[in-house]
């Protein structure tokens, strides 16, 4: 099946995607000329530091972006560009086609509602299920995520739940309507080893069987190989490297997705654990600098880095924005 | 939940005792006694008053005396009133006051909340800068100040309704009601502006957006409730300044409530009749605070969770 979806039209394709934020102190430039596509039954990772402009991508083309923020740019799904859709429009798509998994367990559920309201309210409305059938729908779901004892706990309140807890709550939430994107946000941040991975394989499964397709947004490098074919590293607010995840992992082009690879804690290597973080910070995202943005922390950098470097893309699709890199 | 609420309502007892002893002797120690009249009465009259009233005892035995009555729920006789006793003029008195008193106050909740909600829906416009600064109009002018001017607009110019006098119809219940409604009214937008702003900015609010839900269902769904709390808690305060707003309110519209007993009481210094009106009004605001604390809980299931612990 998977292979069969290789020649449609993208699901989502985000072309030009800039977002920026109002503030006090100027503009924040989170989001810059940023490009990507997915298909149906594709899986897309998004990695990167934090405040690479991972989630605000996303929120972007959600309509879910903070009132002092704006995009520009498009964000085209089945067609239609979500960026120039009303509320109204969007909430068509919202919930039904394209569901979220945040990535705030603690924060991300309505603390004044019982979970089984919270979870069969998106069923009800988008599928037209009555609420008996709405809520086995969600008690299932809660014991695919591994939460005992579901038919008790759909009745509690979120402080009734850990973090962890809320979180599986979280991605069953974003699971049930099986969406044609799902978009996960740091789905397994709280979650110890095992069930990160029983929460991948029902993506997975997800995916295999209706064909969704995800977008997965992690700092967890092991969680994105077990699940994604492809990557795009993201660094500040800039596509810094985009390939298969054999491409990026093993064929690495871009200086700052080396360090990320290296910063990776490595169980083989305990003595390194934590020193190989990449030194240095990102650029402040009010003044971005003009030429390559990781510059300032590059080990490779050179005069030839003040110009903005052009994106190189080889024949195999792996793309990376660096004056090196290339076979030559 | 039943035996915290128990263990509240037994710790109301000392803040009441409390309540009783400071009013207790703050009119006594206040100048004048309740049989000075223009014209003094001949001493022996004065020194019978004194004991059929037992004012001639000292002050502890009065006071005990006193507590001792308010134990069995008898307030005593008044002292201006003379063929009525506290109980009957507080009976008499109340139910006036408490249907201007709860029209007001379901009034405040319902306009001010609605209010605010259209406010913070739209955050920054026209309509939410003119609401709001009407809102600030509304808390820092006293009551004295617009029911005259209410008075002056509706009554005599236009004439709609009636300047003062209570005869049970609704046009006698319009100013007096309004007036006391206002100032809550305008605090209550207020708060619920802040809270519902505040709460539409919560991630869990993002969460109701990304399941598509429309925007009316996300706000009466997910955002009215916690919205809705610190009004909630306001309401204890609120009733608490409406039964002192009363007190002027009455006057003004000259409305035979209870605030116009404990003023002519005040006055004539009725002890009985003003420690009467205090004591009862006392408990009815504690037990009101009492019963929004228990409607804050219920909305709240954090709390609810915590007390159930
Ligand atoms: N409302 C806002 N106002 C101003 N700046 C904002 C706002 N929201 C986000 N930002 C900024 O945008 C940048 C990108 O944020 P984003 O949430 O996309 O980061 P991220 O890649 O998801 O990071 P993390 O891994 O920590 O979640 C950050 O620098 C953040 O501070
Ligand atoms: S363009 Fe230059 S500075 Fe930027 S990553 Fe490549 S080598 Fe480093
Ligand atoms: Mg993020």
């Amino acid at each position: 099946m998977k292979s069969s979806t290789k020649s449609q039209a993208p699901l989502l394709e985000i072309k030009d995607l800039n977002v920026g934020f109002d503030t006090p102190e100027g503009e924040v430039h989170a989001v810059n000329n940023l490009n990507f596509s997915i298909k149906a039954g594709d899986t897309l990772a998004i990695v990167g530091e934090s405040g690479a402009g991972k989630t605000q991508t996303v929120m972007a083309a959600l309509g879910l972006l903070a009132e002092n923020g704006h995009a520009s740019g498009q964000a085209i799904f089945k067609g239609n560009d979500l960026l120039q859709m009303s509320a109204a429009e969007l909430n068509r798509h919202r919930g039904r086609e394209i569901a979220m998994i945040f990535q705030d367990p603690m924060t991300s559920l309505n603390p004044y509602l019982r979970i089984d309201k919270q979870m069969i309210e998106v069923v009800m409305h988008h599928q037209g299920l009555n609420k008996n059938q709405a809520r086995e729908h969600a008690v299932e779901m809660l014991r695919a995520v591994r939460i005992p004892d579901p038919e008790r706990r759909i009745r509690q309140y979120p402080h009734e739940f850990s973090g962890g807890m809320r979180q599986r709550v979280i991605v069953a939430m974003g699971l049930l309507c099986e969406p044609d994107l799902l978009i996960a946000d740091e789905p397994t941040t709280a979650l110890d080893v095992t069930v990160q991975g029983q929460i991948s394989h029902l993506m997975g499964a997800l995916r295999d069987n209706s064909n969704t397709a995800i977008i997965l947004i992690s700092h967890n490098l092991g969680v994105v190989a077990g699940l994604c074919e492809r990557v795009l590293v993201m660094y500040a607010g800039e596509a810094v490297e985009c390939g298969s995840v054999e491409q990026v992992y093993y064929d690495p082009r871009h200086p700052y997705t080396r360090g990320l690879l290296e910063s990776v804690p490595r169980l083989d290597r305990p003595e390194e654990q934590g020193l190989n973080s990449i030194p240095g910070n990102p650029p402040n995202l009010l003044t971005l600098p003009a030429g390559c943005k990781f510059r300032d922390r590059c080990p490779e950098a050179s005069d030839a880095c003040r110009e903005k470097p052009p994106m190189q893309l080889d024949d195999q699709r792996h793309a990376w924005r660096c004056i090196l890199g290339g076979d030559t | 939940m039943a035996k915290h609420s128990l263990r509240r309502l037994l710790g109301l007892i000392p803040t009441l005792l409390l309540l009783l002893t400071v009013a207790f002797f703050l009119i006594r120690v206040a100048p004048g006694g309740p049989f000075d009249a223009e014209k003094a009465l001949p001493p022996e009259i004065q020194a019978n008053l004194n004991a059929k009233y037992h004012l001639d005892e000292s002050l502890l035995q009065q006071y005990f005396r006193y507590l001792g009555q308010v134990v069995s729920l008898d307030f005593g006789p008044s002292y201006q009133y003379k063929d009525w006793t506290v109980n009957e003029l507080i009976a008499q008195g109340f139910p006036v006051s408490l249907t201007v008193g709860l029209t007001a106050i379901v009034l405040a909740f319902f306009v001010g909340t609605m209010l605010g909600i259209a406010a913070a829906l739209r955050q920054n416009s026209t309509v939410d800068y003119s609401l709001m600064g009407f809102a600030m109009l509304g808390i820092s002018i006293p009551n004295f100040v617009i029911a005259p001017i209410l008075i002056l607009l509706l009554a005599v110019y236009a004439g709609w309704l009636p300047a003062g006098g209570w005869d049970w119809g609704v046009p006698s219940m319009v100013l007096p009601i309004v007036t006391l409604a206002l100032p809550a009214i305008a605090y209550i937008a207020r708060i619920t502006r802040g809270s519902m702003i505040e709460v539409l900015h919560s991630n869990f609010i993002r969460t109701a957006r990304a399941k598509g839900l429309s925007e009316s269902i996300v706000i009466r769904r997910h955002a009215l409730r916690p919205a809705l709390l610190p009004v909630i808690s306001y309401l204890g305060p609120a009733i608490a300044g409406m039964i002192s707003g009363s007190v002027v309110i009455e006057r003004i519209f000259s409305i035979p409530g209870l605030g116009s007993y404990f003023v002519q009481g005040a006055l004539n210094r009725d002890y009985t009749l003003v420690m009467g009106v205090v004591i009862f009004y006392g408990v009815l605001i504690l037990v009101l605070n009492f019963l929004v604390d228990l409607l804050y809980a219920w909305l709240n299931p954090k709390i609810r969770y915590d007390q159930k612990r």
